[in-house]
């Protein structure tokens, strides 16, 4: 097997760009339903921010599927090996739904879904009271489970990158090392030799 | 979550800060979480903590209705701009020739049975869609402006009037204490006292009473206030006559004028000098201010609300096309994040199969309370 240690660069910024504005999503969303003053500004964040990671997960996925990602590390618990593969396939699916959830959502209620002033998407839901609060309870639910997968996807991140100490977080905070690079970053004595033998392909 | 046991033994001196690290560091995000969802402050005046105020303020709920003006109907016409819109706003609205509206007529008040003749506030809401795919949301009432000059006031106003349990009307000791606390709102108590009722929604004027700002072609922008001014004269009611008449009477003599044509009211746009307030609706501007007449709202038909277009419309006031913008008043603001709630929720009980008569299925028992 010749795959890659680390992910590519296009990975690597799609990744992080995608994290920040995310969690930024997360706490818009939360904060617009929850204020009394701030809904509107944060309304017109809230609809263009959710259209942009729609947009950058569909080449984000494109970029996934042609470029193989790492390889866990072979020594991972068949546990979080499952929990890493289950998470990741929850973030794909709902970095793709809620983007889409919000959009029929507000065409189900009757709303134009203006990205900014004097353009408005087109409505891909029919103007439905049942259809609209199907949607709006999903949009709550799922940015909720949406919430708390990336919360354990950071202590996963973390903990690899500080108990474990092993290519896990390296190989999407960095590009592949150099020679010397590679010596700095390979795991230290304590972690024994990790057999890299029988690679798990990542999620 | 990372499964402890599993962690190389070898490590585990060593694991436990970073593990400790790790918990703090999840902990803290998502209690900045919970902290912007206002779980962790149930004292904040959230949106739905508003909505839950009238909806006690209702004295019950009222599945499918909307929680404040519940009771309304349907109708619809269109707008026609004279052409001196323009010079003020870039909204297609002012140029076209007709732009139609799904619009409500309705009146204050949470109770979808309410009685018209005690219902001192009336209402017109419209939601216009131009050819450009832009759509205008507006959201008027008979008051020429509003009863307090802050949300948490306006919010007190709620609670103040909610009935008491014992007696199942307002406290008039809350409503005291609560015109006390808020000097503003004798203007307006003055003008719910004093001002005569009208005969008809037909020959009332709608206020938009919150500030919004225009944009023209050229780029300049003005704070604005509008009214829509009835064509059809006014006739004053006398208490007697008021005493007199039927519950529904709106609703009735509604149908009856549209049986005989359309009715009207002009848009007139009122244009704010420096030093106007634009944060409290309850401050009127001085009555010499410059004021255009940009159009005319025609209604030609009606339509009950149960089985009507109107009904699953959210009219949110700050639902805006190119060339108009809301103004940084803050009830303006809550009233978007109110109406978003109300909407949710009734329109969730409308899904849950809970809302028969706001829907025209009521059974019977149902019907009337």
């Amino acid at each position: 097997m010749n795959s890659a240690k680390h992910f590519n660069l296009t990975a690597r910024v799609l990744h992080w760009s995608m994290a920040l504005a995310i969690l930024a999503m997360l706490f818009v969303g939360i904060g617009m339903v929850a204020s009394i003053s701030l809904r509107p500004s944060l309304v017109s964040l809230h609809r263009p921010l959710g259209m942009a990671i729609l947009l950058l997960v569909i080449v984000r996925l494109i970029n996934r599927l042609r470029h193989r990602p790492p390889a866990l590390p072979a020594d991972l618990p068949a546990v979080q090996v499952l929990a890493a593969k289950a998470s990741h396939w929850v973030l794909y699916t709902l970095m793709f739904a809620m983007p889409l959830i919000g959009w029929s959502m507000l065409s189900a209620g009757g709303y134009p879904v203006t990205m900014i002033k004097g353009f408005n998407l087109p409505p891909i839901a029919p103007h439905d009271a049942t259809v609209y609060a199907v949607l709006r309870g999903a949009h709550s639910w799922l940015a909720l489970l949406l919430f708390a997968t990336v919360l354990m996807h950071l202590a996963a991140a973390l903990y690899h990158a500080w108990v474990r100490q092993d290519e896990v977080f390296p190989s999407m905070a960095r590009g592949e090392p150099t020679a010397s690079a590679a010596a700095v970053a390979a795991p230290t004595a304590e972690f024994g030799e990790s057999p890299q033998t029988t690679p798990e392909p990542r999620e | 979550m990372p499964d402890l046991e599993t962690t190389p033994s070898s490590n585990h001196h060593r694991a436990w800060p970073a593990l400790l690290a790790i918990a703090l560091i999840v902990a803290a995000v998502a209690l900045a979480f919970a902290w912007i969802a206002g779980w962790l402050a149930p004292n904040r005046l959230t949106p739905q903590r508003f909505t839950n105020a009238i909806e006690i303020g209702n004295g019950q709920i009222y599945r499918g209705y909307r929680r404040a003006h519940a009771k309304g109907v349907c109708v619809a016409g269109y707008f026609e701009g004279n052409g001196q819109g323009a010079a003020l706003s870039s909204a297609r609205l002012f140029a076209a020739g007709r732009t139609p509206f799904v619009g409500r007529l309705s009146v204050g008040g949470g109770s979808p049975y309410g009685l018209d003749n005690k219902a001192r506030v009336r209402s017109m809401a419209l939601e216009l869609n131009s050819d450009d795919g832009q759509q205008w949301r507006m959201a008027m009432n008979s008051f020429p402006f509003f009863g307090v000059s802050s949300v948490q006031a306006f919010y007190e106003q709620t609670v103040a009037n909610a009935p008491a349990p014992a007696t199942g009307k307002p406290d008039p000791a809350k409503q005291a204490a609560f015109a006390q606390a808020h000097p503003e709102f004798a203007r307006f108590a003055n003008w719910a006292k004093t001002a005569p009722w009208s005969t008809s929604w037909a020959n009332t004027t709608f206020n938009g009473v919150n500030t919004f700002r225009f944009t023209n072609r050229a780029g300049e922008t003005r704070n604005v206030r509008w009214s829509m001014q009835p064509q059809t004269p006014f006739v004053a009611m006398t208490a007697e006559q008021r005493a007199a008449v039927d519950g529904n009477f709106l609703s009735e003599d509604l149908v009856g004028r549209l049986g005989q044509g359309p009715l009207r009211w002009d848009m007139v746009v009122t244009l704010a000098q420096p030093g106007d307030s634009t944060v409290d609706p309850s401050q009127s501007w001085p009555e010499d201010r410059r004021r255009v007449t940009v159009g005319t709202v025609v209604i030609e038909r009606s339509t009950p609300q149960t089985t009507g277009a109107c009904r699953d419309i959210n009219y949110d006031p700050l639902v805006l096309p190119a060339g108009v913008q809301g103004s940084d008043d803050p009830i303006l603001a809550a009233r978007s994040a109110v109406y978003s709630v109300s909407f949710n929720r009734r329109e969730h009980d409308i899904a849950s199969g809970s809302a028969g008569a706001a829907t025209g299925k009521a059974t019977a028992a149902e019907a009337k309370p």
